[in-house]
Parts: C-alpha cells; structure tokens; sequence
C-alpha cells in the first residue's frame, strides 16, 4: 500500500513538472500538428475513401522515435545533474518506486497527448461506418509503443547528466528497433541471410509487433513484447542507478 | 542515535573514506570538519543511505542502514551539498511533496509544512517558483524539507555555504536550538561554526579522523593554549624576553610586536599549566618599577592552527605523492 503511495506521489510531482514549464504544452501542439499533417496531408485520409484509421497510426512509430526521447530524457539526468536525486533517495522509499513512479508519470502525459487525437476518430466515424474495435486496439498498440520508447528514454537518461546525449541515444535505439523489422530492410537481409535470422532479428522490432494492432489483431505475444521491453529498460534503469551509487 | 563502524568507501582504486568509526547520541551536534575532499560529503551519503559503504556498518537508533533502509531512512533528515531542489515546483509544492514522501496526509502535511515554513523563516516566499529564490531561501527551502518530519537525526552538508553572516547566524541558532533534542552531524570547514554550535568535533583528512573531541579540547591541541599574551608599556624588550624566558613554567618567550612605547611578548607554557598559574607567574615577572602592563591574557587556542596542523592542505598533498 505504501509503495503505491510513493509512487503516486512521485508521479504527481513529475506530472505537475511537466505542465509547470512550457514542455508539455509544446509537446502536446506539436504533437497533434504533425500527426494531422501526416494523416491529412501526407496519408491523404480524405482521399482513400476508406474508414479506418491505417493512415493515422502508421505513422506513430516514426513519430514517438523523436517525440518520446524528448519527453524522456530529463527523467533521470535532469534529477542527476541538479543532485535531487540525493534528496529523492535518501526518502524513505526504494529506488525501483522512484523508477516506475516517473516513468508512469511520462507514460500518462504520453497517453493524455495521444488522447488528444480524438478529433481523427469522430471525424472518420462522422464520414463512414470504421470498425471502432480496430480503431480501440490501433490505440492500446499505440499506447504501448509509447510506453517502449519511454522505458528506453528513460534508461538511457539513467546513463547521462547531459540530456542531450540521452536523446541521442534513446533515438539510435529506437531507430534500431524500428529498421530491425521494416520491410525495406528485411527484405534487403533476406536476399542474403537465412530467412529464421531475419526473422529473428525482425521479432526483436517494434514495427513488427505494432503491425497486428494496427490490423486489430490483439496478439498476447505482441503484449508480451511491449511489457517485457518496458520491463526490461526500467529494470537496466535499476541497474544502472544502483551503478552510480555504488560508484 | 548513530553509530558508524569501519566505514570504507572506494571509488574503483581511490579510498574517499578510510575505516572512519564515531557515534553520535541525542542532544550531541557533531560538527564534521576537514578541507575540500577529505571524504566529509561521501561519509554523509553512506551514513543518509544514497551509497552503499565498500566496507563496515550503519546503525541509526535500532535500525542498520544496510538491512533496514527504510526504516533506518525514515529517521533521518538530509540536506544535500549545494542543497538540491526541484526548481520547476514552489516552495510549497515542494515542502508539500516532501512531507507526502514522509507519510503525512491531509490536515497532518499541512501541519508538517507549516511548521517547517516558520522555522526556516518561508512565508514570504511560500507560493514563489523556486528558480526565483536566492541562495539563501533555496538554502532554508530544502533546510524545511529536512527537518518536515521532525527526525531524530539531522545530517547538514554544509548547511550554510553561501549565506549571508546574518543567515549564517540564523542557521547556527537553528541547529544549536534543534541540537538539544536530536543528534545532529553537520559538515563545514568554517571553524567558528564549530566552536558556535558543536558540542562535539571531528576532523577528517584525506578519508580518516585525524582528531575527535569536543571543540575546548581540540583547541587545547593548539599550539597557542595556555599561552600568555601580555601588554607591556615604558619597558625594553631584551628585559621582557629575558624575564620572561627565565619563568619556570615556560617553554619559550617571544617578542610579538613592538609599538612603542607598548611591546606585546608571549610566553608559551611547557606542557598543560594550570589555570591562571602562567598568567601569575608573567604578572609577577613583570613587576618591576616604571613598567606598566596594560593587558594580559591566556589564550585559549585556536581552532584554525590545529586544523592547519593536522590537515595537509591539497597542494602539499599533491607534491608528496611519490
């Protein structure tokens, strides 16, 4: 009971940090700009006569690859090179408390700004008769890519005091993780490789697992991916801290 | 309140703290003092819990801090070096926050704040953003959080570096007052701090205690305790040297200065005299005709001379290493 309380407390604080300064404002109009340039513009959703949301979504991972880094990677290095991370644990709480009270705390903002899309769902129900099952699973998808980068951001904000560093290289494994599973590259791989490797290295891919909820498909093993990942970057996250303080 | 064993602390093939052992009960304040990295701020954050000691234990009131973090956590109140703070948050968001990681809730963390904010003296800048603070109210703002639980055991890093002499003083009272209720470590390398608000000391050089003691019996450690200052008008100064050189309990006899017609000489006792008995002793040698002795006084000892003597300062240190 006590550990839920720290962590609330603690994403409070990061929730009310972010709307404190101008990020989350910049964050959540930018946001909402380019995903309806990409949806209106470049997908052309009018135009394909369809009513589905493929035109919205298929643009998410490309999107979260440099939008999320820059939500993450303050969480740790912020709290790193200002020296409240002395204060935060010296608190009676344990470090993995600090860890998944901030990370869900960037996870809600995430979600609030994603939810904030609403507008694309009436606009195509008000047109057409789209399958809002598709469309709910599109955004559960959606919401747990988000939830991957950040769980990257967030590890890699844990290695540097320099945010920009921790940019850098939450975007290089994201970019990693989106080209390891992107068709224009598997397909290169498998002119050469056997097609069990690239299908290995594939299954390691965010694009690979967002794929099915795109189609609706709620595959357990694509929930399991995007869990696994965001369990395993907080738990390095862990790691990682332990490393600093114990010098 | 705190009892530290064998504190050890490498970092890769440096030690920053080397077997450090003390103990602080309540109604001490243990002034910790020692030049720049002797080991003062890592000491603190092994004994807070922010690192994990290399080597020896921790015990704060019934708890180890290694076996019982929490609890041992829960006891304690910190104010980190440069005292850190969320500089998005207010003053009162921050003491409010503070006070719900301590456990309060409700009309009790209102309490808490409150209280805190008339000890540290915050009212007036309560509900102000604290990137706007100066120094000194970001200074007493994350003071307030340290003490929001009112803990039985205070560690202050430094708790005022970058104050005014006012603020200082303010500081000071604060933790002299709060001292007779709690065990309190401060840390600083301004020694009239210690001699104003310790009831104890130690100095640490280069990762180990070098000296530890109540501040009169440090000063003892001096070179000038004991000594015997005089003021001498209408007398020459060959004689006083002489005179006083000849005294019994003296181990040396010097000239200070000479202002004419006034010269000021200095006896410096052979081993701990008693009180007074120096003092005495210089009076009487002064005696003569015509010589009229203005001031004479014992010093009590410096507290700056044996820090200086017993702590190398960090370029001897650097030349000495082979």
């Amino acid at each position: 009971m006590k550990a839920l309380l720290h962590i609330k407390t603690i994403a409070k604080r990061e929730l009310t940090g972010y709307f404190a300064s101008p990020v989350a404002y910049v964050f959540i109009v930018i946001f909402l700009l380019l995903t309806g340039f990409f949806t209106f513009m470049v997908s052309q959703l009018f135009g394909r006569g369809e009513a589905s949301l493929s035109a919205f979504f298929l643009w998410h991972p490309w999107l979260y690859l440099f939008l999320v880094p820059a939500v993450g990677m303050r969480l740790w290095s912020e709290e790193r090179r200002s020296g409240t991370i002395e204060l935060l644990l010296t608190m009676p709480i344990t470090a993995w408390q600090a860890i998944v009270g901030k990370f869900l705390a960037s996870w809600l903002f995430l979600a609030l700004a994603l939810a904030l899309t609403f507008p694309v769902v009436l606009t195509v129900n008000y047109l057409g008769h789209p399958d809002n099952g598709v469309i709910l699973c599109g955004y559960v998808g959606s919401l747990l890519l988000a939830g991957g980068y950040l769980a990257v951001a967030c590890m890699t904000s844990a290695l540097t005091r320099n945010q920009v560093i921790s940019f850098i290289l939450s975007v290089v494994i994201g970019l990693l993780l989106i080209l390891a599973g992107w068709p224009p590259v598997t397909q290169m791989f498998e002119q050469w490789a056997s097609p069990w490797l690239v299908e290995g290295i594939a299954s390691f891919s965010v694009m690979t697992h967002f794929d099915g909820f795109q189609r609706g498909v709620l595959d357990t093993r694509d929930l399991v991916f995007f869990l696994t990942m965001i369990g395993f970057c907080l738990f390095t996250t862990g790691v990682i801290i332990r490393g600093h303080r114990a010098g | 309140m705190i009892k530290v064993q064998n504190l050890t602390k490498q970092f890769g093939p440096k030690t920053a703290v080397s077997r450090v052992s003390f103990t602080v009960e309540r109604g001490e304040v243990l002034g910790f003092l020692g030049p720049n990295g002797a080991g003062k701020s890592t000491t603190m954050r092994m004994l807070t819990g922010f690192i994990p000691p290399s080597e020896g234990s921790i015990q704060v009131g019934p708890f180890d801090m290694l076996e019982q973090p929490i609890e041992a956590k829960r006891l304690i109140g910190y104010l980190p070096e440069n005292a850190p703070l969320y500089a998005d948050m207010t003053v009162y968001g921050f003491l409010a926050f503070a006070a719900e990681m301590r456990g309060f809730s409700g009309d009790a963390k209102k309490q808490a704040v409150q209280r805190a904010v008339e000890m540290c003296f915050l009212e007036s800048v309560l509900h102000q953003s604290i990137d706007t603070l100066s120094k000194g109210y970001r200074h007493r703002t994350c003071f307030a959080q340290s003490v929001i639980h009112d803990p039985d055991v205070l560690v202050l890093d430094e708790p005022t570096d970058g104050l005014d002499p006012n603020q200082k003083h303010e500081i000071r009272e604060l933790i002299r007052r709060m001292g007779q209720k709690k065990a309190i470590i401060f840390s600083t390398h301004i020694l009239e701090e210690v001699e104003a608000a310790c009831t104890r000391a130690i100095i640490i050089d280069r990762g180990q205690i070098v000296a530890n003691g109540s501040p009169q019996e440090l000063k003892q450690k001096s070179e000038m305790a004991g000594a015997v200052t005089v003021h001498v008008v209408n007398a020459s100064a060959a004689e006083i040297k002489q005179r006083l050189g000849a005294i019994a309990g003296a181990r040396k006899a010097v000239i200070v200065r000479e202002e004419p017609p006034r010269i000021i000489a200095r006896v410096l006792p052979q081993g701990a005299a008693a009180d007074g008995v120096l003092a005495r002793q210089v009076f009487e040698a002064l005696a003569q005709p015509g010589w009229k002795i203005e001031e004479l006084h014992t010093e009590e000892g410096r507290l700056d001379e044996v820090f200086r003597r017993i702590t190398l300062p960090d370029t001897t240190q650097e030349t000495q290493k082979p």
